[in-house]
């Protein structure tokens, strides 16, 4: 594999940038494999290029439906954060962190982490108390956290409404000045070249039709370009899981919703930090390129259409202008639309099934993009070593059944309650 | 934006409802031994389907009757309104 540098830079631009290698390579699908990934996502990527690195099983395919990073890989508000209180989510994500912040080096391909910090205000005494119990826990899992007064707020977020007429007055804020912003797109792209040239097939346009399980064992599954044999597949599917796992005589707690986000025109730089509402959901942070990016709540209906309602913008861009005034003399540039895998606890789910051979990464919510390298790292040992690791022993599908959830806001699916 | 024809005050517009969730889900029968895995499949597992999809709304800003709805979740048509005592 080429190697991306200045130099590598200089020597192309002699040839007009015509001979550049191809990021990664278009193969026909092999008959058998020793890991079938199904999903070319940020975490079926990430999932197969940890596999290749950490556990040296380089005969793996990903398989996509579509083409890869076309999901909510690129539909996401590209934050990044481990701002969690219980431990099963505070480590996971803090190690994800880690990963992030040597991820450009690693993959050799610049994903942008902005470690800008993201900023969750709060509106009332109450919510200030619960804020510091949270960020004392972050703190004591080694993640870095800090409470901010509403005078240091006003320096570093001065368009914020601090008005005394304001209806959700801010008290203070939580911050985790390592929490930021990544490149998405590049997520997607650094991992599946990466993945590539340690010997990764990347089969796009390639659905599973089906799968071939003989006593209880995966032996195969049946796609759109041919059966393939295989004794490990993983499912990295996002919104689509519970529809894979139907073909599987399985039922998931899942409901599959859809989730939009929006960016506005763009502006000078105004907002330096990821900013969350605390009176509602709806947070915001400034792009590279001057556009604000916003995001909230589900619909909150059942959905597999990647396009939400007006209803739903409206109601979180009235919570954004609540915070920031100035933001409603913006256009909006555009809204799009994403499926979540929303279980039923809010947190996800990685881990063997009760098939030999098949194993689940779903249910990440709101929040699958920042968990993108932890979820393909843990992913990988899942499958390789056939147990879950340390990182991700709580994220159990029987949890539910055996009451282990992982409750780390209340809200899973039903945003309609509350 | 979403029309939704409430069987008791006909069509108004998706502000004045929020969603119960699936329709399809049975709560085990009162007065009977339940086992955890019955009460697994009815508190959590479900069968999300791509398609048609009988679920609960609620007229809540209207007439405040809970109702059924036979939705496509891929996109979003709305087939059929019933009271909670009909047939869907």
């Amino acid at each position: 594999m080429q190697k991306y540098s200045i130099f590598s830079l200089i020597k192309n631009a002699f040839s007009n940038h015509k001979n550049w290698e191809v990021a990664w390579k278009d193969p026909e699908p092999k008959k058998q494999y020793d890991v079938v990934i199904i999903g070319g996502g940020g975490h079926g990527l990430a999932t197969a290029y940890y596999l290749a690195k950490e556990h040296k099983i380089t005969n793996v395919a990903i398989l996509e439906k579509g083409w890869i990073g076309g999901g909510n890989v690129g539909r996401n508000t590209t934050i990044l954060r481990s701002n969690y209180m219980w431990d099963a989510n505070g480590l996971f994500y803090e190690y994800g962190m880690k990963l992030w912040e040597n991820l450009s080096q690693e993959l050799n391909y610049n994903v942008m982490y902005s470690p800008r910090g993201i900023i969750n205000l709060a509106h009332s005494d109450a919510q200030l108390n619960t804020y510091s119990r949270r960020g004392n826990s972050m703190r004591l899992n080694g993640i870095d956290a800090v409470m901010l007064g509403r005078d240091e707020l006003k320096k570093m977020i001065p368009f914020a409404d601090f008005s005394s007429s304001s209806r959700f007055p801010i008290f203070g804020g939580l911050m985790q000045p390592r929490g930021g912003t990544a490149r998405h797109d590049a997520v997607a792209w650094g991992y599946a070249r990466q993945a590539d040239s340690l010997g990764v097939d990347i089969i796009q346009h390639c659905e599973v039709t089906g799968f071939e399980v003989q006593n209880g064992k995966l032996t195969g599954v049946q796609t759109s370009r041919g059966d393939i044999k295989t004794k490990k597949v993983g499912l990295c599917v996002a919104g689509s899981t519970s529809l894979l796992a139907e073909k599987l005589n399985m039922n998931l707690p899942i409901e599959s919703h859809v989730l939009q986000a929006c960016v506005s025109e763009p502006v000078k730089p105004f907002l330096d930090h990821v900013v969350t509402f605390g009176a509602g959901h709806f947070y915001c942070s400034q792009s590279d390129k001057g556009e604000m990016v916003m995001g909230g709540d589900l619909d909150g209906y059942n959905s597999y259409a990647q396009r939400g309602n007006l209803p739903t913008i409206q109601h979180v861009l009235s919570e954004g202008v609540a915070m920031f005034p100035n933001l409603s003399r913006l256009k909006m540039l555009r809204t799009w639309g994403g499926i979540m895998d929303m279980s039923m606890d809010g947190s996800p789910i990685i881990d063997k099934t009760h098939i030999e051979g098949v194993y689940l990464n779903c249910g990440w919510c709101y929040g699958g993009f920042k968990a993108t390298p932890v979820s393909g790292w843990t992913f990988a040992h899942t499958i390789a070593q056939d147990r879950v690791h340390e990182l991700n022993s709580k994220f159990r599908l029987n949890r539910f059944s055996t009451g282990h959830l992982i409750d780390e806001k209340g809200v899973g699916t039903k945003t309609w309650i509350g | 934006m979403l029309e939704i024809k409430c069987p008791y005050c006909g069509k108004r517009s998706q502000n004045e409802f929020s969603y119960g969730g699936d329709a399809a889900v049975k709560r085990p029968e009162l007065g009977k031994e339940v086992s955890d895995k019955e009460w697994d499949n009815f508190v959590y597992l479900r069968k999300n389907p791509r398609g048609n999809h009988r679920e609960f709304w609620h007229h809540v800003a209207g007439c405040r009757q809970w109702f059924k709805v036979l939705r496509d979740t891929s996109t979003h048509e709305i087939f059929k309104t019933a009271r909670l005592d009909e047939e869907l």
